[in-house]
């Protein structure tokens, strides 16, 4: 992505710098301009680790404990992700971030005609809970935490990562997965959607109020700004729609009766650090700042650690180019400079290889390697926020706090983020954004580096992850042998089970792990849903 | 008056990346062609469907998780025993230059892999659809 507009004069000077999210950078910063946006010490920094959090969740930041990271890994059978998540963890991955296969993403099995050629694909294929007794053998769950990348059919999943653990010996109440369960921006960005709004936001809510009753270390929901952010939309989109859709979310649970302090400080982001780097770290305190703001004012959250905004603060694919892929290396390094800058409490990179395909071992592990560099070798641990008090840094956080809150307007002015996305209202500024951007590309007003400056004619070859059809036919077999097997009087009985949980609107979280324990597939389970719900109806964008 | 080129924007299959099927669809309204944009999750037969329906002169299919060559094949033969095999068919995406080979001996016209320049994809369709 393009990281500003620059106006030059004839002699080629800078005179005008506009950022895609509408701030205008002056060439000098003073203490003058400090005072213009009314910054205030108290009310606008504070300490780290105090009340607006601009400065950072934690008062000691990374002196007191460094960034988790968390390689996006997962592909073909459950038995090649057990492989590489040991691969990583023995590298010092401390947390897994969970790929799963289109199909499993979109609740089909892998025998279903919608499913070929995509088996394994893109992440790990799931039909059953005999694939999460694979994957996650001889991982010890109640210390390595697992982001699962997972939305329409996350309810279903999480119930599995339940089923799994206490099959191991590890209780509900002491593992840790955090699935990313947030469809509104599926709808949005992502496009893995499958429900319709209505039921898919009520299906979040039941994930959520299934963690306060039974998971209490699992973080139920992680809000993603990021696809937001890859599909076109500017940063300061990217967190007004963030935390409208928590709000959705939240709402869902008060609705049911529930205090908002039970629950919300388990609530995390995912957000992108790939763009400008100063409109990256602005990003950042603005939203750490109005996400707590949000929470006190509007909601009345009382404890201070609930008002946190966490989470993985990483990826940034949108900035890698498939021209010259070796550079994405140095811009993945720069990407989570910024994200160390920002104060990101847990990251991942895109691999320079992603703009092609999945990652190879050996573009995961130079990833993991740039994030452990800034952290041991960089000094990014020596202090706390070290641009605070910049003149420029603390005027453009200002400005982005009022950007961000100009959006959250544009929405609300349109009925909230639910009507919105309904609508297509968001989904087509975030497509306006994106066309923007490509044509200023094209045109070489926006500079991408190897692709319309400094670009090469000869094309490099990368070496790639290959798809593995041997694999696809395999885990086939094995689904197809587990349907022989399993008790399906069992399976039958949960379904029905699950099915009148669905209809009558009570949470499904206890019966979807009363099918999983049963071996029901997961393509069964989301057609109970498919049958009860309904599909979402996509608004015409284009 | 020349009549103005039809295209089909298809996303077949499950994946649900489409900011390069609307960044597409987009560009080629400006350059004055009527688009029709399948939406996402879309059966091969869907797809195939909705060209007869829509009369269109180009199918443009946009994969991103990798399955082209599968995806693109099965198009292709649906196309042809629907009776239009004759159709011209285009493919975007994430797709390594080592397919685009692939792609055009199973009877793909043109790729566009991501960077595409919108120029360029204009300019083919202009050049190579037949239109009266």
């Amino acid at each position: 992505m393009g990281v500003a507009r620059y106006t030059k004069d004839e002699k080629g000077r800078i005179v005008q710098v506009d950022y895609p999210s509408g701030i205008n950078v002056k060439a000098v910063y003073s203490p003058e301009d400090l005072e213009r946006v009314g910054f205030s010490y108290e009310k606008d920094l504070a300490e780290p680790g105090v009340y607006p959090f601009t400065r950072g969740i934690h008062p000691e930041g990374y002196r007191s404990r460094v960034w988790t990271t968390r390689q996006y890994s997962g592909f073909g059978t459950a038995a090649e992700t057990n492989e590489r998540f040991k691969l990583l963890i023995s590298h010092g991955q401390t947390g897994l971030n969970v790929a799963f296969d289109l199909p499993t993403q979109m609740g089909y099995d892998s025998d279903d005609p919608m499913a070929e050629g995509e088996v394994g694909r893109v992440g790990m294929a799931i039909d059953s809970l005999r694939d999460f007794e694979i994957a996650f053998e001889g991982i010890d769950l109640a210390r390595i935490g697992a982001g699962l990348t997972i939305n329409a059919v996350a309810s279903i999943m999480l119930a599995m990562y339940q089923a799994t653990a206490e099959k191991y010996g590890f209780s509900a109440d002491v593992i840790s997965a955090t699935p990313q369960n947030d469809i509104l921006k599926e709808m949005i960005g992502r496009g893995a959607w499958i429900f319709p709004v209505e039921p898919a936001v009520k299906l979040i809510g039941d994930t959520i109020e299934h963690s306060i009753k039974a998971m209490p270390k699992t973080n139920p929901v992680s809000i993603s700004g990021y696809h937001i952010r890859e599909s076109g939309a500017t940063v300061a989109q990217e967190i007004a729609y963030a935390i409208l859709i928590a709000n959705a979310y939240i709402d869902n649970v008060l609705k049911r009766g529930y205090d908002i302090d039970q629950f919300v400080g388990r609530f995390s982001f995912n957000l992108d650090i790939f763009g400008n780097i100063w409109e990256t770290v602005a990003k950042f305190r603005a939203g750490r700042k109005l996400w707590a703001r949000n929470l006190k004012e509007r909601y009345g959250v009382k404890k201070s650690s609930n008002m946190f905004m966490r989470g993985m603060f990483g990826g940034g694919g949108g900035g890698l180019t498939k021209a010259q892929p070796e550079n994405n290396i140095m811009r993945g390094a720069y990407y989570a400079m910024a994200a160390a800058l920002s104060g990101a409490q847990t990251t991942g990179l895109c691999s320079y290889d992603e703009a092609y395909t999945i990652p190879t071992p050996h573009a995961a592990i130079l990833s993991l390697r740039t994030l452990q560099l800034l952290m041991d070798e960089m000094g990014l641990r020596d202090t706390v926020d070290p641009l605070a008090g910049s003149y420029f840094i603390e005027t453009i956080t200002k400005e982005m706090e009022q950007r961000i809150e100009e959006e959250i307007a544009r929405i609300e002015k349109v009925g909230g983020i639910i009507q919105a996305v309904t609508t297509g209202y968001a989904q087509r500024a975030v497509a306006q954004q994106a066309y923007a951007f490509e044509k200023g590309i094209q045109s070489g007003e926006l500079l991408k580096v190897g692709v319309n400056i400094y670009a090469e004619e000869e094309e490099m070859e990368v070496e790639l992850h290959e798809y593995n059809a041997e694999s696809a036919e395999k885990q086939i077999e094995n689904l197809r042998a587990l349907k022989r097997e399993r008790n399906n009087r069992e399976v039958t009985k949960t379904l029905t089970a699950l099915e009148e949980a669905a209809r009558s609107g009570t949470n499904v979280m206890p019966y979807l792990v009363d099918c999983c324990k049963a071996y029901a597939t997961v393509g069964e389970m989301a057609r109970v849903f498919r049958d009860v719900f309904g599909e979402f109806q996509e608004p015409s964008v284009v | 008056m020349e009549k103005r080129i039809r295209v089909l924007v298809g996303k077949p299959g499950l994946d649900g990346h489409d900011r390069g099927a609307k960044v597409v669809a987009q560009a080629l309204k400006d350059a004055g062609m009527e688009v029709v944009y399948t939406g996402l999750h879309k059966t091969v037969d869907q797809i195939v469907r909705t060209a007869i329906q829509e009369d269109v002169d180009v199918i443009g299919l946009s994969i991103m998780s990798g399955a082209h060559i599968s995806l693109t094949a099965k198009l292709l033969q649906k196309a042809r025993e629907q009776g239009i095999g004759n159709k011209m068919v285009v493919v975007g995406g994430v797709i390594p230059s080592r397919d685009i080979p692939k792609l055009k001996e199973i009877g793909v016209a043109g790729v566009f892999p991501g960077g595409a320049s919108f120029d360029d994809i204009v300019a083919f369709l202009k050049e190579n659809v037949p239109h009266s």
